[in-house]
């Protein structure tokens, strides 16, 4: 028993030589804020997984220098459950923790609902997956992924210009905020641009019948249909378009990202293109790099989710670098300055309003796997 | 002095609690997680109280408490939002909230409260839901689902004052109502439906008193939320919240005020001290709810309970 106990205080005794020697460099401490439990855990893992890959590799090349001094990063997270309400409370545990800067919080409402305390602290924020336009209303706020107005009107861009397409139907989903916003920017740019919408089919969350849009769109004559929503609907839609002959050419959102993963016949879906910031499966050296380290920790393929958390860090580094400081305030004065060679766009640079600036990607499903539009 | 001993107690209770938040927030003792709770706190006693009086004193079953919180955050959101100064603005603002949300428990507690048990039960929740797709249809007011945002952060900790005054006033309300003339009538419908209809107690009156007295109530929270919180979504405002709500009076033990206080501050501060257990916390959560609710049906605490009956008794005699 005596042994044991001694065994013990040695060990531990060991483990403080060597955390006392890790602690050597200075710690920049990244609040990360997103849901890791509740209906959207699964965004809010990927954010603090895409994260801590990252700052793995960051660490890995020797931390990032400002002036003189070498910091180390970490993260300290805090579960929001994507509510507005938990919001604040993750918030305020991640400043007592002594946070440096925000990466949060990757739902829209939750962002939204610390944005003012955020201000007020005068702290840097950035928000890798926030879509909604009140995230960034600060001067302090920052946004890796693009704004639903963005993503609505680029793809209308790219139906009516590019394509050739005219007149077009839209299946949304009016419960969600995600949806309906870029359903409603996509109508009025196509409309813009010399288009017509045929038909603007709403439909509800969990709903899992799409007869009743696609009958009516079937009777217009409409030549193509885009589908703002998440890849579950998504799966739905296409498979029961099939069910019913038609065999429009299907666009959608970046939540489409991953409906390879739940359709039950992949040629249900092939053809389809879709806007996506991100694409685990692209031929690129800093994508596999990626790709493959995530996959070796947490066995997965990383979704955009992750990507976007992964950019976002390497923008929290070269803030630090820009500025020269680790003071928020110099790093906010120094984000449109800055440039980051990133998963989701090369380079993504930051506009007043605290966008980011990148090029809108597009991703088609050819033979049953994700590729880039040529 | 005796028969006041009681009431100088809470008194004491009450100005204490005061006085030591503020001595807290004002000497930076507080941690920044712990200082943003004390409004959820608040708001948490002020619905939970509330819906006491419902589900303790008149023993009926209603699933829809977030309803009328989400029309008084609504309502009351609007007001805020109106750009009058605070000092006018916030107290406007609760009385609005809690006006809108008596109304519409007004108008639902008449067809609503004919029924008894599990129907009335059924009845408030398909209620609480018809409300939710009324705020996501309403884009042009409430925002619909991207929700009703920039409220002014009016009820953070800083007003805690206001807060505090206005759930000792819920407290109080209650508490002096069912000690109250009309209050014994309630106690009587729980007690025994047709023995109150016997002896003239007009059970529709006083069913419809307590419900409409408890969405004004709860009309007043949902303003507290909405200033707090800065946006108001429907999804917030679902079923779970009016059971997260149950919950807290259950435990409390129904028709127990301070047990529902009590209830309500420790369901709302334990999520949070379990944060260190990351992804393990709703699960251990959930283990300590199950086993506070165990314990609260158990022998030993009936044998606490009556041990400490025994010994009043005996200072008594």
């Amino acid at each position: 028993m005596k042994r044991t106990a001694k065994v013990i205080s040695m060990a531990l005794a060991a483990t403080m030589v060597f955390s006392t020697s890790a602690m050597a460099a200075e710690t920049f401490i990244i609040g990360g804020i997103g849901p890791t439990t509740g209906a959207a855990a699964s965004y809010g893992t990927s954010v603090k997984q895409g994260a801590e890959i990252a700052i793995a590799e960051i660490n890995g090349a020797g931390g990032v220098t400002v002036g003189d001094t070498t910091y180390e990063l970490a993260l300290e997270w805090a579960d929001d459950e994507a509510s507005e309400d938990k919001a604040p409370q993750a918030y305020n545990t991640v400043m007592d923790a002594g946070a440096n800067a925000i990466m949060g919080c990757v739902t829209s409402g939750a962002c939204i609902a610390i944005t003012s305390q955020t201000y007020q602290d005068g702290i840097l924020q950035i928000t890798p997956s926030g879509s909604a336009e009140g995230c960034i209303e600060n001067d302090n706020a920052f946004r890796i992924c693009f704004s639903d107005p963005e993503q609505g009107v680029a793809m209308a861009d790219y139906m009516v210009e590019t394509m050739g397409i005219s007149k077009i139907a839209v299946i949304y989903n009016v419960a969600d905020e995600y949806s309906s916003g870029i359903q409603e920017a996509f109508e009025a740019e196509v409309a813009a641009k010399g288009g017509e919408i045929v038909a603007s089919e709403a439909f509800q969350t969990n709903d899992v019948d799409f007869n009743a849009q696609l009958t009516s769109i079937k009777n217009t004559d409409a030549e193509a249909i885009y589908v703002p929503a998440y890849y579950q609907d998504a799966t739905y839609i296409t498979k029961q378009a099939g069910e019913l002959g038609m065999s429009l050419p299907f666009y959608g959102s970046d939540g489409w990202d991953g409906v390879l993963g739940t359709v039950t016949d992949a040629s249900t879906v092939e053809g389809v293109i879709f806007t996506s910031p991100f694409c685990a499966s692209v031929e690129d050296e800093k994508v596999v790099a990626f790709v493959s380290a995530y996959e070796e920790a947490y066995g997965a393929t990383p979704d955009q989710f992750a990507a976007d958390a992964y950019d976002c860090v390497y923008t929290f580094k070269a803030a630090m670098e820009q500025a020269g400081s680790i003071e928020s305030e110099d790093m906010i004065a120094a984000m449109p300055e800055i440039s980051v060679s990133g998963q989701t766009g090369d380079p993504i640079t930051f506009d007043a309003a605290g966008a980011a600036v990148k090029d809108v990607k597009f991703v088609t499903i050819k033979d049953g796997a994700y590729t880039f539009v040529e | 002095m005796k028969k006041y001993g009681k009431q100088i107690l809470y008194m004491v209770i009450a100005v204490g609690a005061y006085a030591a938040v503020m001595l807290l927030v004002n000497m930076g003792l507080l941690s920044r997680q712990m200082t943003s709770l004390i409004i959820p706190v608040c708001m948490n006693i002020i619905l939970a109280v509330s819906l006491c009086l419902v589900v303790g004193f008149l023993g009926e079953l209603s699933l829809g408490h977030a309803a009328f919180m989400s029309i008084g955050a609504y309502s009351g959101a609007l007001v805020l939002k109106s750009g009058l100064p605070v000092v006018v603005s916030l107290p406007l603002a609760v009385l609005v909230g809690g006006c809108c949300a008596a109304v519409l428990g007004f108008v639902v507690g008449i067809p609503v409260l004919r029924l008894k048990g599990d129907y009335l039960a059924i009845v408030t929740l398909a209620f609480g839901e018809i409300i939710k797709s009324v705020f996501n249809a309403a884009t042009p007011i409430t925002g619909g689902a991207g929700g009703m945002k920039k409220i002014p952060a009016v009820t953070t900790y800083k007003n805690f004052t206001f807060v505090y005054i206005l759930m000792l006033l819920v407290i109080l309300l209650v508490s002096y109502l069912v000690n109250s003339r009309h209050g014994r009538a309630i106690c009587a419908i729980r007690d025994n439906y047709i023995a109150a209809e016997t002896i003239g107690i007009k059970v529709s009156r006083f069913k419809t008193m307590a419900f409409v007295i408890s969405a004004f109530m709860a009309g007043m929270g949902g303003v507290i939320y909405a200033g707090n919180i800065g946006i108001l979504k429907p999804v917030n405002f679902d079923y779970n919240t009016s059971i997260e709500i149950l919950v807290m009076v259950v435990l409390g033990g129904m028709g127990n005020i301070t047990g529902s206080i009590i209830a309500a501050l420790l369901l709302t501060v334990l999520p949070e001290m379990l944060r260190g257990l990351s992804n393990y916390r709703m699960l251990v959560y959930a283990v300590v709810l199950i086993a506070m609710m165990l314990f609260n049906n158990s022998p030993m605490k009936r044998i606490l309970v009556e041990k400490k009956n025994m010994r009043q008794a005996a200072k008594i005699q």
